[in-house]
């Protein structure tokens, strides 16, 4: 069931940061202590520089869901860029194409209890994460 | 379901009999808990809820009690479930609230058309599958209200059974004792690096004398409260590292490099008061 | 575009940031602070993040740049005031920051950056320190 749901613009340089409020904003609603909120707003920075930079920009959707007693935040990431020819390479800590430290998609995994990405080359990436209380 | 049902008709031509006999039925039922529940409590609950079901019967599609028409039953038992799980109710005695209100509803719909067999068949159907569905969400709710204090009590004991202690002017240490998993070790990280903030500690002493087993996940969280210890600016020291527990380690692969590790929580100290500048000595005796 | 101040303490440069920042200010900093590390012929560098909600990996990577470049032109880096929370998730980001050191709050990185660089950095005399 979806309690809440924010759908943000990844337009611009500065919409990254306006991503992390809201993230932070429905982290807080959905009772994420101060570490969770940390790691869920460090994985949507990350996230949405990459379909800034990588996907030439997009949209961010952000739910706060409830499936029984748990409640969590879910937040799906869509860009229409040039995708990513080989998932398994770009999930590997130190492979970048940007000159960054490559840790981005990988760590963003490990920050989030559920990460899945879909990508087809010409037909943009779709990243959907999820952290659970 | 028959759409022409009369039992909203029924059961607010006979509220007051319905309700008093449910009563009857709740306080006769060896479910009942006087110890933990008034009199005059379950009278106020019985009769809200009482409420609550006749407005739910002016909904369109009676056995859809997730529809807007049930929605002030649906809180009203939730509240109630909630309230009794903390009271220390059992889930069969908490949805036994609302199965109890079949019998009276039976009992009435028999007498009233004795003598229309298939009518009442109907009715009686219709009433068992309300009074089922209310009575299972009500079961429901008191479960997920347990697993709310369970869980809270859960965190409660974790928080209890990680003491951060001062051992000195900015030397913190952090005595282990038990098995560490990856729910407790996150508590764990959490309460030492908070703690060094609020005392402004520049050294942490981890001491894992009393774990018992250290197995690689372990090694990975305690690495990794270190690095962020670290990155705060302070330094952690792991001691009381077992003889068994070294080997293991070797055997797994951990190594500690890059971390101070002293076999005991002295040696530890000893080297806390060096890093801080602190010197210790003898007086001679007097 | 907003720039994120830096402060001269003798010697030493103080940055402290407190803004959500977005990439752009990010690296617009890491060039004001090299210009002025050489300007000011500073010996030491104070970044204080206790205001800092998250480190991602490009903002980690920009500290890591800072320490590098500062400590090519003979200065000092210390990172302080890292919140918990964000420390815990730099580490399990993968982010460790080697080379770069940290203290808890802005007294003692001071103090670790008097006694790395010594008399020798205070010829101006500006600190009565010994």
């Amino acid at each position: 069931m979806i309690l809440t749901r924010e759908v943000a613009e990844l337009k611009r340089p500065e919409d990254v940061v306006r991503v992390r409020q809201v993230a932070r904003a429905l982290a807080l609603q959905a009772g994420f202590g101060l570490v969770d909120q940390t790691k869920i707003v460090t994985a949507v920075s990350e996230l949405g520089r990459n379909a800034l930079i990588h996907g030439g920009g997009g949209t961010a959707t952000l739910e706060v869901i409830e499936e029984g007693i748990r409640r969590g935040l879910r937040i799906v990431f869509r860009d229409e860029g040039p995708g990513i020819a080989d998932v398994e390479r770009a999930l590997q800590d130190g492979y970048t194409t940007s000159g960054g430290l490559g840790i981005g998609l990988g760590g963003a995994r490990r920050l989030m209890n559920e990460f899945e990405i879909s990508s087809s080359p010409g037909k943009g990436t779709t990243v959907t994460i999820a952290r659970w209380k | 379901m028959s759409t022409k049902s009369i039992l909203p008709e029924l059961v607010r031509r006979f509220e007051a009999e319905i309700l008093n006999d449910w009563m009857r039925e709740q306080r006769a039922a060896i479910t009942l808990r006087a110890d933990l529940l008034t009199d005059a409590e379950l009278a106020r609950q019985s009769a809200e809820f009482f409420a609550a079901f006749q407005a739910g019967l002016q909904g369109q599609d009676l056995g859809e009690i997730t529809g807007p028409a049930w929605g002030t039953a649906r809180d009203l038992l939730k509240e109630i479930a909630r309230l009794r799980s903390r009271q220390g109710f059992s889930l069969s005695e908490t949805a036994t609230f609302v199965f109890s209100l079949k019998q009276p509803l039976f009992a009435l719909c028999q007498r009233e058309l004795e003598r229309e067999a298939v009518l009442l068949v109907g009715e009686l159907w219709t009433i068992s599958v309300i009074i089922d569905k209310l009575g299972l969400f009500t079961a429901e709710s008191a479960l997920a209200a347990r697993e709310e204090i369970i869980g809270r009590q859960q965190a409660e004991l974790l928080e209890l059974s990680t003491p951060v202690v001062k051992l000195w002017d900015k030397v913190l240490a952090l005595p282990l004792i038990g098995t560490l998993d990856s729910n407790r070790t996150q508590v764990v990280m959490e309460s030492l690096l908070q703690a060094i903030v609020d005392t402004g500690s520049s050294v942490a002493i981890i001491d894992i004398t009393g774990v018992p087993t250290v197995d690689t996940l372990v090694a990975q969280h305690l690495m990794k409260t270190v690095s962020a210890a670290r990155l705060m600016g302070a330094d952690c020291i792991i001691s009381g590292i077992r003889p068994a527990i070294a080997q293991s380690m070797v055997h797994l692969g951990v190594s500690f490099t890059e971390i101070v590790t002293k076999a005991t929580l002295a040696d530890a100290l000893r080297h806390a008061f060096a890093r801080t500048g602190v010197s210790v000595s003898r007086q001679a005796a007097g | 575009m907003d720039k994120i101040p830096i402060l001269r303490m003798g010697r030493f440069l103080l940055v402290t940031i407190q803004v959500d920042m977005h990439d752009q200010l990010a690296l617009a900093l890491q060039e004001d602070l090299t210009s002025r590390i050489v300007k000011d012929g500073a010996r030491g560098v104070l970044i204080d993040i206790s205001s800092l909600e998250i480190v991602d990996s490009f903002i980690g990577r920009m500290l890591g740049t800072i320490a590098s470049m500062s400590r090519m032109l003979d200065a000092e880096t210390v990172l302080v005031g890292m919140q918990p929370a964000v420390a815990i998730t730099m580490v399990e980001l993968g982010l460790a920051l080697p080379g770069v050191r940290t203290a808890l709050d802005v007294d003692k990185g001071m103090e670790m950056l008097r006694s790395r660089i010594g008399p020798d950095g205070e010829m101006t005399g500006h600190d009565p320190d010994p």
